[in-house]
């Protein structure tokens, strides 16, 4: 009987996904005529900025940005609240496996050019694809790797936190100034500067070097709470 | 691709299926990057294949790593 039930709610539910989806073909446009033609024309004549993506993401609908990096900040701090039962022994972290020789010299070297990558990808935010939230995810991935290799590499809680709180700092005030100086939060108060340029977009690369910071330390403090959680 | 999410569905073992559901984010973001969508691509790879594999591989671990008879619809995962 709830089999046969959970069945027809999933039938129900597919008839209708399935009737949305025909009824659009695949790579048509549907959106004919909005706000896109704005977007396209204004991020790289008026803001001098290359990738679309990141003009929208942050200076058109850079509140909504904020807003995403609260979400962000609560729940690591959620989850670090429900997993931090205090400090453990050096050399206690229960990793999958033992790393070997091989391993551990390996992440080494692989170590600093994740960093670099994570780097690049958010510095270069408004000119490639990429951005702040994927730099911070990958800067993240590389502490990661050096976590689970060495059993005693430590990451500072008060480092991270500092970085973090500076980079939201450095958002929000950014997004104040822009307010006392054009008379809307995030106005783009800076020079713009020449389309394709590493110093472009304004205000732009500044708020994504300060989102990939807080990104970076909030999910490196996240994997470091887990790792250590001990039951 | 719909191999791999029928293949993390039956498996019994939550590693194997933690993987297959890696497996699917990595086709997934090769296949945005094919429909030009680069942006989304690059954090598809990062968070999807990377960070959400960690996370659930360190809550198996916590936790235990092969499903039972007795709760075949639900994963222990401890989120």
């Amino acid at each position: 009987m709830k089999k046969i039930l959970v069945l027809s709610l999933l039938a129900v539910f597919g008839v209708y996904l399935a009737e949305v989806l025909f009824k659009i073909d695949f790579g048509h446009q549907f959106f004919l005529n909005g706000v896109k033609d704005f977007y396209l024309t204004a991020s790289p004549d008026k803001l001098k900025v290359a990738n679309v993506v990141t003009s929208i993401v942050v200076n058109f609908r850079g509140f909504d940005t904020l807003g995403e990096v609260t979400v962000l900040f609560l729940a690591t701090t959620a989850m670090s609240s429900i997993l931090y039962k205090g400090r453990h022994k050096l050399g206690e972290r229960a990793v999958l496996f033992s790393s070997s020789r091989i391993v551990m010299t390996g992440s080494k070297l692989l170590f600093p050019a994740i960093i670099l990558l994570g780097v690049y990808v958010f510095v270069h935010g408004h000119l490639t694809p990429g951005g702040g939230f994927q730099g911070g995810v990958i800067i993240a991935t590389g502490f990661l790797l050096m976590l689970l290799s060495y059993q005693d590499y430590q990451v500072s809680h008060v480092v991270l936190s500092v970085v973090e709180s500076l980079a939201g700092i450095t958002f929000a005030s950014i997004g104040l100034i822009g307010l006392l100086n054009g008379g809307t939060f995030l106005h783009n108060f800076l020079h713009t500067g020449v389309l394709n340029n590493l110093l472009s977009g304004g205000v732009i690369p500044i708020i994504y070097i300060a989102v990939g910071f807080k990104v970076g330390a909030e999910l490196t403090g996240l994997i470091y709470t887990a790792l250590n959680e001990k039951d | 691709m719909t191999g791999a999410a029928v293949y993390s569905v039956v498996q019994r073992d939550l590693l194997y299926a933690v993987i297959g559901t890696g497996v699917i984010s990595l086709i997934l973001s090769i296949l945005f990057l094919f429909l030009q969508a680069p942006d989304v691509a690059l954090t598809e790879a990062a968070i999807g294949v990377a960070l959400t594999t960690i996370i659930f591989i360190i809550t198996i671990r916590n936790t235990v790593r092969y499903e039972e008879d007795s709760n075949r619809h639900s994963k222990p995962a401890s989120k």
